[in-house]
This record gives C-alpha cells, sequence and structure tokens, in this order.
C-alpha cells in the first residue's frame, strides 16, 4: 500500500487493498442484516399481534437495544465464543462468522423494534377489515408484512447501516485481521492510528457514499411504494 | 364442501354493550329479516354502528344473546360490512378485490373475472389498476362495497357509506345499494340522513340512546311515527 497515494487516488484506482476490505464490510454487514431480519421480523410481528403479561416491558427492553454499546455486545460475543467460552468448540472467535454474529445482535433489535411499530400500526388500521374478511391468524400475518414491506425495507436499512458503521463488535470479535477480518471501519481507527492516512480518508470516503447511497435507497423504496401501493 | 346455511334471521335479544359501564347498546331486542333493506337512523351517538358490529359478529354482547338463522355462534361466511371509514389495502383497486376473493376461499382460476365483474358492477373497471389509498372517498366507498361483495354475502352491512361524500357520489353509491338489495341481499343500513333513509328504506329502525325507540315499515314511519321521538326525528327536531 504505497503511503503517499492521496485518498481519492486510492478510491478511483480501486486500490485491491481497499476494494478486499470493503468486500468484506458489505459481505458482514449484508449477512448481518439478513440473519437479523429472519429473527427480528417474525419476532416484531408476534410482538405486534399478541398480548401477554409483560408485553409493555418488552416493547420498552426492545426499543432501548436498539442503544445497544458495540462494544458491550463485541465483549458479550467474545466471552460466548472464546476457547473457555460455551460456544468455544465453534472455533469461530477472530473469523468474519464471529463478526457476522455480532453484527446479527446489534441489529436484530432495531429491526424487530422497527418491524414491531410498523406492523402494529398497520394492524391498528386493518383490523377490522381483516375480521370482517374472515382471514385466519397466518394470512393476517403475512397480509401485515407484505403490506408494510416498505417500511420494512427501509427498516433493514437502518439496520445495515448500524452495521456498517459500527466499529466496536467487529474489532473485538474479528480481530482486524489483515486480509481477513479487517473490515472498513476497523482498518479505518488502525491506519489513523498508524499515521496511514490516505487509506484511513479513502476508506472513509467508501463508507460515507455507502451511507448515502442506503439512504437514497431508503427514499427511493418509500416512493415506489406510495406509487404502486398506496 | 360445507352445506350451505342462512345467517337469516338475526336475531338480537335484550342485548346491551357497556364499555366503562356506559351503554352503548341499551337492552337492544331485534330482529333483522330477509326482505328489503332495513335502514338503522338516529342521531350521531345512538349506537347504530355498534349494533351494526354487534350483528356482523365483530362484537360480543356484555348482556343478551345474539343467533344467526338460529345458530348462537357463526363466523361471517356470508355476512360483509362496509365500514364508514374502510380501510384499503396497499394494493391496487384489483387488487383487494381480488384479495378478498382469496379470503372467501374462491378458486385462483375464476377470481380475475369475478373482479372484474364486482368493478364493474361499482364503476371502477378503469380504475382497475390504481392504488386503492390513492382513489377519492366516494370511490373508496365503491371499492369498499366491491370487497365487501366478493365473498358474495347474504347480508350486508353499510355503516353510514355515504356520510362524507358529495351529492353524485351519493347517488352513485344508492343505485348500487338498490341494485344489491334487488338481487336478493338483505341490507343492514345505518344513517342519520333522513332523505337517505326514505329513498332506501324499507324497515326503519330509530335509534337514540343505545335505546332502540320504534321499528316501522318506511312509509309508516314517516307519515305516522307512532312515538314522540320518531315524531320530532321526522320534523327535523334535534334529538339530544
Amino acid at each position: 500500500m504505497p503511503t503517499d497515494a492521496s485518498a481519492i487516488d486510492l478510491v478511483l484506482r480501486a486500490d485491491p487493498a481497499l476494494i478486499a476490505i470493503v468486500k468484506l464490510s458489505l459481505f458482514v454487514s449484508l449477512s448481518a442484516v439478513f440473519m437479523a431480519a429472519l429473527v427480528g421480523i417474525p419476532l416484531g410481528a408476534l410482538i405486534a399481534l399478541t398480548r401477554f403479561p409483560g408485553r409493555d416491558a418488552a416493547i420498552v427492553i426492545l426499543n432501548a437495544l436498539m442503544g445497544l454499546p458495540p462494544v458491550v455486545v463485541g465483549l458479550v460475543v467474545y466471552l460466548l465464543l472464546s476457547r473457555a467460552g460455551p460456544l468455544g468448540s465453534f472455533g469461530i472467535l477472530f473469523t468474519p462468522a464471529a463478526m457476522i454474529v455480532a453484527q446479527a445482535i446489534l441489529v436484530t433489535p432495531i429491526i424487530a423494534a422497527l418491524a414491531r411499530q410498523t406492523i402494529e400500526d398497520l394492524w391498528s388500521e386493518y383490523r377490522d377489515e381483516l375480521a370482517a374478511l374472515n382471514v385466519g391468524p397466518l394470512r393476517r400475518v403475512l397480509t401485515l408484512i407484505r403490506d408494510a414491506r416498505f417500511s420494512l425495507v427501509t427498516a433493514l436499512l437502518a439496520g445495515f447501516g448500524r452495521a456498517a458503521a459500527e466499529v466496536g463488535a467487529v474489532i473485538i470479535v474479528g480481530g482486524n485481521i489483515d486480509g481477513f477480518t479487517r473490515t472498513m471501519t476497523t482498518a479505518i481507527a488502525l491506519e489513523t492510528s498508524k499515521g496511514d492516512l490516505p487509506l484511513a480518508i479513502g476508506l472513509g470516503m467508501v463508507l460515507i457514499a455507502l451511507v448515502v447511497v442506503v439512504n437514497a435507497l431508503a427514499w427511493a423504496v418509500r416512493r415506489a411504494g406510495e406509487r404502486y401501493a398506496g | 364442501m360445507r352445506a350451505f346455511q342462512t345467517d337469516l334471521p338475526i336475531v338480537l335479544d335484550d342485548v346491551s354493550i357497556l364499555m366503562r359501564d356506559v351503554a352503548i347498546l341499551d337492552s337492544v331486542t331485534l330482529t333483522l329479516g330477509a326482505g328489503a333493506p332495513t335502514i338503522l337512523i338516529g342521531p350521531n351517538g345512538s349506537g347504530k354502528t355498534t349494533l351494526l358490529r354487534v350483528a356482523m359478529g365483530l362484537l360480543g354482547p356484555s348482556k343478551g344473546w345474539v343467533t344467526w338463522g338460529g345458530r348462537d355462534e357463526s363466523a361471517p361466511l356470508r355476512r360483509a360490512i362496509v365500514f364508514q371509514r374502510p380501510a384499503m389495502l396497499r394494493r391496487s383497486a384489483i387488487g383487494n378485490i381480488l384479495y378478498a376473493l382469496a379470503a372467501a376461499g374462491v378458486p385462483r382460476a375464476a377470481r380475475k373475472a369475478r373482479a372484474d365483474e364486482l368493478l364493474q358492477l361499482v364503476g371502477l373497471r378503469d380504475l382497475a389498476g390504481r392504488a386503492a389509498r390513492r382513489m377519492s372517498g366516494g370511490e373508496q366507498q365503491r371499492l369498499a362495497l366491491a370487497r365487501a361483495l366478493a365473498k358474495d354475502p347474504e347480508i350486508l352491512f353499510l355503516d353510514e357509506p355515504a356520510a362524507s361524500l358529495d351529492p353524485a357520489a351519493t347517488k352513485a353509491l344508492e343505485d348500487i345499494i338498490r341494485d344489491v338489495a334487488a338481487r336478493g341481499i338483505k341490507v343492514v343500513m345505518s344513517t342519520h340522513d333522513l332523505g337517505e333513509a326514505r329513498r332506501l328504506g324499507g324497515e326503519i329502525v330509530l335509534m337514540h340512546r343505545g335505546r332502540v325507540i320504534e321499528i316501522a315499515g318506511a312509509r309508516a314511519f314517516f307519515d305516522n311515527p307512532c312515538t314522540e321521538a320518531a315524531r320530532r326525528f321526522v320534523a327535523g327536531e334535534l334529538l339530544v
């Protein structure tokens, strides 16, 4: 990595080291969001559509977990996956898999809480109509998830934004190993401390561009939703 | 296939609905039988909407009994309702009807043709692909009516369907309601508009403060009301 190269040069000539870091970051964060969606959307729907003792407390906790500190999640996952930990036998500490697990834990409450709010709002609007149409419980849930899909995509993008931007969890469980577990955020932290500012700034530019693209996507999805589904 | 069981007559026997000890319906006894439309009239807050919900089976009585065709439990397979402010599913107009047809168990192959027929009935064929939530109030009411008819109901409840419509939209809706009634579907409709009750009514039920005050044929009700409250209501006085 030439240290005298400018940040813009690195980005424009698609520096292989930079591209590898961006690819790994996207792989880890997208995988984490996918896993979080598999758990978060059904969990949000369940809380939105059922009544049980302690439901209000569950909602408060879920909302609070949206602000989980990444370093704490990293620490907990580290303890679970470390050789002496209960899940140490999997041997995935300091691998991308561990990073995906940590980010999925971080993102699941965000997706679940936003999905819960979205589905509950839609349910209060649809409840009477679906009862009058004699729609059964499973079809109700599927209808609500389908009709809330544009808002749910926004929830997924919010989760992705959180995963892509965090550094605390992945640096603890991934170890920031060059060419293996180094993501954009961990590389920025490391390169800055080493004084290699061009790479840090180049990665920062890519990261900000990604955040803008994610928000543009969220906006486009909403607009398309309004146009086609009202 | 399950044998068809009629839900008529719907009998409300001494039905009360209490909410925080306030009687929304107060010892209502009423029989809704086959035949001409039944129009529930009365001022706002008289219990018309609640009565429709109870008869539809969406709300259980706090006291008293409801039976549908002599049965005290009945899924709303052939009862349909159009709410005062119907919720439009986030789909196109035809998508809303296709959904209702699927929920009613209509075979997939038959749904498109039936949906086209229903859109034609309510005059929305040209707007089939439009997002339902972007339609006007009158168009949404007509779409809600078509959606309610998707289950081929025996009884259709309409909760103040023309409350927020202009005269042209009201006329279009009333023409469809007459057409529906002429097909043998029992229409039970609430309104606080005496003109509408006079135009559509076969049987009039006057409600006030959660109670049924008078039940009569439309002509008898408007020409010779029996109760003082009905006389005042027909004369255009305010029932408070």
